[in-house]
């Protein structure tokens, strides 16, 4: 039976343009520039001088703290500078640049194809494992893996949630993984459900994925534990928190993280990496990126060296067409606009979408209708109309009092308005300044008690 | 290439518009209108035409030169306004007494408050009541339906206040439409086929007109079963009567108007029902559904301050 979690959601047009194409390997570029920051917490520290020859997989910058991530050289040749560059959201970050010699990678690296299916290490190195080979979540919101299976003192971690839903319109590069390196995927799983020390494993995937689902059901079966649970078609169910809810039928409560209902979740790709990790010492230095969008001639997807700029892979997809008027890192619904395409891909870039010039623009504001929409689509069960009302006109403390802070930002609500008004703008607006002044409050009550 | 459009997720939209739910409560009043026309004739066309075209014109004078902004008449809520006017009036209705009613509807009731969105009352039930208490004896001369003898017809509820049991028409009869009353309130099939098309649109949730019409029947039940099976009519008689399912279909539901969460809906439906059957069994009215959805009407932000969506994670 077709699961899905509970509370509202959407459909948007699928428009999964690049579904049929198989995962292709993007040439290896001239330079690559790899930032110190791809993922949720501190920058690493580099570890390498301007002048080093580095070869593939090499560490090239340390982690910055707990929750931060290594980072591994994607090419083998010479370090050419470490500077300051301009990324797609028009922020300053620190990268690595290296200018590409060859393709000659680190001998303890295993590169063949074949399946290791006996996992050595016990679940304190695997996590170690994962930590030093520079693991993120592969969705998009790169939060650093070793963090995620770092079960606090006092929790119990009782199933593992693996997210195959690709809920994303456009995007299809998990779809493609899960077809073409099923067996990976599952080895992967029983690796992190080891780490975990559990026996239980769900693989949520929409039921537009009727080949995925049949697939990794068929293979799941020489996996004890593991349910492939096949899901109704519904935005956001890739949520983390949603998943949790259409797989395991468990509500994680407001401000709680999956752990506290018993869950931790990853994504299908995140079990990818973590299986060419653990079983073939392979750091996370590429991943799969689906270029996509109604615009370019030759939606794909491709097997991406972190640091390739991403104009590059839309070369690769057919260049960009004249009516282009917005690239998207991610997703239509989450991703965000790039400022300009001479960036690199990241751990976290799953996608790159184009859409023409009259997708890029918005439509006309009219006045709020009151007709509920965005209030029966909301995932969380907020109220939209009224959050964003309370966000524009700064009444914080009342904004707070209707959970501002649970919203997950998935843009349900501005999808659904039929006035087309930014409901989702001014939410984060009021979400930072609530968020703010927590977090203010919450440093003042340290440091109140600190100096008892 | 020119420059790259930057804006914040999310960058898809569902193509929902205000346009959309506006001519799709247009269309599901399509039946009532056929409706009315074939029981009312040209009576019935020259209100509704009078009727319509008074309120999108005095929207479109008073954002012009009023406001002094572009008139947005387009959308079709003043048409939608107008129309729902016109059903609430019995035909024949003098044509100035129908422009009075769209002045008040459009000019005192929305756009006072700031046009579209704005408003807390029901513009075209507003319209009524005024008309109803101004024009007492002209709001209440009911021509005779096709098929029906004699030049006036009383309504079925004026002939159940009035104690005339024996008059009164058969279930059929009322089903159908062949009866007096105003011109859109009738036929309750024609009625019902709209529900079901503004449902199949998703342009309203069940919740309002169920919860109404339920109240309704249980109510009327409770007193025709438990008390007085002469004194007080059936349940389908009340739900197939006066304006009770042109009310609880597209006058309860005008989004502007009514509550913005399911459990407020549900009670703001409760309401509306219980004041209408009050009204008729007990008040000096036949009819109350437009006094019901009136008073709801200004209950309805309280309703919103107290009734919350049903919150993820409390499961």
């Amino acid at each position: 039976m077709l699961k899905t979690f509970s509370i509202g959601g959407i459909h948007p047009e699928e428009n999964k343009l690049s579904a049929a194409s198989p995962i292709q390997a993007l040439p290896v570029p001239a330079e690559v520039k790899i930032p110190l920051a791809q993922h949720i917490g501190a920058p690493a520290q580099p570890c390498v001088e301007v002048g080093a020859k580095v070869k593939v997989g090499q560490l090239i910058a340390k982690a910055g703290g707990f929750v931060s991530a290594n980072v591994h050289s994607s090419v083998s040749g010479t370090v050419k500078k470490i500077e300051e560059f301009v990324d797609a959201n028009g922020m300053k970050k620190m990268a690595i640049v290296i200018t590409v010699e060859g393709d000659e990678w680190e001998e303890t690296i295993d590169r063949s194809a074949d399946i290791v299916r006996d996992i050595k290490l016990e679940p304190k190195e695997i996590i170690a494992k994962i930590s030093e080979m520079g693991l993120v979540g592969m969705g998009g919101a790169t939060f650093p893996t070793h963090v995620k299976l770092a079960v606090p003192e006092g929790q119990k971690c009782e199933a593992l949630v693996i997210n195959g839903v690709e809920c994303e319109p456009y995007l299809t590069s998990d779809h493609r993984a899960m077809l073409e390196r099923p067996e990976e995927i599952l080895m992967g799983v029983k690796i992190l459900m080891k780490a975990l020390q559990i026996d239980k494993a769900y693989i949520g995937i929409e039921n537009n994925k009727p080949d995925a689902i049949a697939k990794l059901t068929e293979l799941a079966k020489n996996y004890p534990g593991v349910t492939v649970q096949p899901l109704k078609l519904k935005y956001p169910q890739g949520g983390e928190k949603q998943l949790i809810d259409a797989c395991m039928g468990r509500q994680v409560p407001s401000g709680k993280l999956p752990i506290n209902v018993g869950a931790v979740v990853q994504n299908v790709g995140t079990a990818l990496a973590v299986y060419e990790a653990v079983q073939k010492n392979k750091p996370l230095i590429e991943r799969i990126v689906c270029v996509t969008g109604k615009p370019l001639a030759k939606p794909s997807n491709f097997l991406v060296r972190i640091g390739t700029p991403v104009s590059a892979c839309i070369e690769a997809a057919g260049g960009i067409p004249e009516d282009c008027g917005k690239v998207i890192g991610g997703g239509p619904m989450m991703g965000r606009a790039m400022i300009h395409t001479d960036v690199p891909v990241i751990k976290g870039t799953s996608g790159i979408l184009l859409m023409n010039k009259k997708e890029s623009k918005r439509p006309e504001i009219a006045n709020c209708i009151r007709c509920a929409k965005c209030v029966n689509v909301c995932p969380m069960g907020l109220e939209p109309y009224l959050l964003s009302k309370l966000s524009a006109k700064e009444m914080l403390d009342e904004a707070q009092g209707h959970s501002i802070m649970d919203c997950i930002e998935c843009g349900s609500c501005n999808f659904t308005c039929p006035s087309n008004r930014p409901l989702l703008d001014y939410i984060r607006l009021g979400k930072g300044k609530v968020g703010a002044i927590l977090r203010a409050k919450a440093a003042a009550a340290k440091a109140a008690a600190e100096k008892k | 290439m020119d420059k790259l459009t930057i804006a914040p997720s999310p960058h898809v939209h569902g193509h929902d518009s205000v346009k959309r739910n506006m001519y799709g409560v247009l269309i599901a009043l399509v039946p009532a209108l056929a409706a009315s026309l074939w029981f009312f004739g040209l009576g019935a066309l020259k209100v509704i035409l009078i009727s319509v075209i008074s309120c999108v014109l005095f929207e479109f004078l008073i954002q012009k030169f009023l406001f002094k902004t572009k008139p947005t008449i387009s959308d079709g809520s003043a048409a939608v306004t107008g129309l729902i006017l016109a059903f609430n009036l019995p035909s024949e209705l003098d044509w100035w007494i129908v422009v009075v009613g769209a002045l008040f509807a459009i000019g005192v009731c929305k756009m006072t408050f700031g046009g579209l969105g704005q408003n807390i009352v029901n513009p075209a039930i507003a319209g009524r009541v005024f008309l109803l208490v101004s024009f007492p004896a002209q709001m209440t001369t009911w021509p005779a339906p096709a098929g029906v003898d004699g030049y006036t017809g009383a309504t079925p509820l004026g002939l159940l206040k009035a104690g005339a049991i024996s008059q009164l028409p058969s279930s059929s009869d009322l089903l159908m439409g062949s009866v007096g009353g105003s011109l859109g309130e009738v036929s309750a099939i024609a009625l019902l086929i709209g529900l079901v098309i503004l449902l199949a649109m998703r342009v309203i949730t069940w919740h309002i007109p169920v919860s109404i019409i339920a109240t309704m029947a249980l109510f009327a039940a409770f007193f025709h079963y438990g008390i007085c099976e002469i004194h007080y009519a059936d349940p389908l008689f009340h739900i197939l009567t006066g304006g009770a399912l042109l009310g609880a279909i597209f006058m309860a539901t005008d989004y502007v108007t009514s509550p913005m969460t399911k459990n407020g809906m549900l009670i703001y439906g409760f309401g509306i029902g219980l004041i209408t059957m009050l009204i008729r069994c007990f008040g000096a009215y036949p009819e109350g559904m437009s006094f019901a959805i009136l008073i709801m009407n200004i209950v309805t932000p309280l309703i919103n301050k107290y009734t919350r969506p049903n919150r993820f994670g409390v499961k």
